[in-house]
């Protein structure tokens, strides 16, 4: 995976196999430069047994392979910067759901670039469109957001997200925000 | 800026087009996405199918969709098209390059793209 959207394209789909209908993504740069990411689902969760054995590579629930390498992956991208992986989940029928907190060091030279995050939450909402996104991106220049219920509130319910043009209108909304937010980082400095 | 008004915009011209797809014969192109195919490229691949049939006219009859790991993740990244009553088309090892020309060629033009299926290339 060369770039950290690319891990949170692959990882989001647990929680979509978990049965989640609301998922957050979350990431947030503070100005040390740490650099976390949080997915929080409300799915059916794992057992303590489980989550022991989901960041080992041959561990998975596939069925087409033996092999499951989509938390490994981004449990190496984060402790090469120094940071970790750590997940939380829970199958209690009251407040069933996983946690899942990487952190890393963006000014590390193994940090992987967050890449083309607009492409990665686009791909999520149009393979899972009945599913409740929120989605930000936090740093100290400003904040980028998307936020399924605000775009189905305009849509209605019987089109579709996965639909071309509306996926063509998500993916330039975010991409306008990161460039606002760029713009600002600039003027800043 | 794009703004919610102008989803809203977007909203009324496809509201009719919602309605003639009702009944309609649907292609489906599927992009396999799961850990393979994301590290392999199918991110950029994905993106150009939509991208292609959002602007062709062909969005009435296309659905892009997506799937898990599809076994053979040697040859990611794999897409599958599905059209009524004829059998299965599978490319692989896409580009987005790739991509544009199946989408004019196999999608709006009704040609198998030979060269980047399967088939073709084990032959090699």
């Amino acid at each position: 995976m060369k770039e950290l959207s690319l891990n949170v394209l692959d990882i989001a789909k647990n929680s979509v196999k978990a049965g989640a209908d609301s998922i957050a993504i979350c990431l947030s740069l503070d100005g040390e430069g740490v650099l976390s990411l949080t997915v929080t689902d409300n799915g059916c969760g794992m057992t303590e047994d489980v989550l022991h054995r989901v960041t080992d590579p041959f561990y998975t629930t596939r069925t087409t392979r033996k092999v499951g390498l989509g938390l490994p992956l981004l449990r190496l991208a984060a402790e090469q910067t120094g940071g970790h992986l750590s997940i939380r989940s829970s199958t209690a029928p009251a407040d069933h759901g996983t946690e899942l907190c990487a952190v890393f060091h963006a000014d590390h030279i193994d940090c992987a670039p967050i890449g083309d995050m607009p492409s990665s939450i686009c791909a999520l909402v149009a393979g899972s469109p009945d599913i409740h996104w929120h989605f930000s991106d936090c740093t100290p220049s400003g904040e980028v957001t998307l936020d399924t219920d605000e775009l189905h509130a305009v849509l209605g319910e019987d089109i579709s997200l996965a639909e071309p043009e509306i996926q063509m209108w998500m993916r330039e909304y975010l991409a306008e925000q990161y460039a606002e937010r760029e713009k600002s980082n600039t003027k800043d400095n | 800026m794009k703004s919610l008004a102008e989803l809203a915009a977007i909203r009324e011209k496809m509201q009719s087009k919602v309605q003639i797809r009702e009944g309609a014969t649907t292609t489906r192109v599927v992009v396999g996405m799961a850990t393979c195919g994301i590290a392999a490229g199918a991110r950029p691949v994905l993106n150009a199918f939509v991208e292609g049939v959002a602007k062709s006219n062909v969005g009435d009859k296309v659905t892009v969709t997506q799937t898990g790991c599809i076994g053979i993740c040697q040859y990611e990244p794999v897409v599958e098209i599905y059209e009524e009553g004829k059998e299965k088309v599978t490319y692989v090892k896409l580009t987005a390059e790739k991509a544009a020309e199946i989408v004019e060629k196999h999608l709006v033009g009704g040609a198998v793209v030979e060269e980047y299926t399967i088939g073709a290339y084990k032959a090699l």
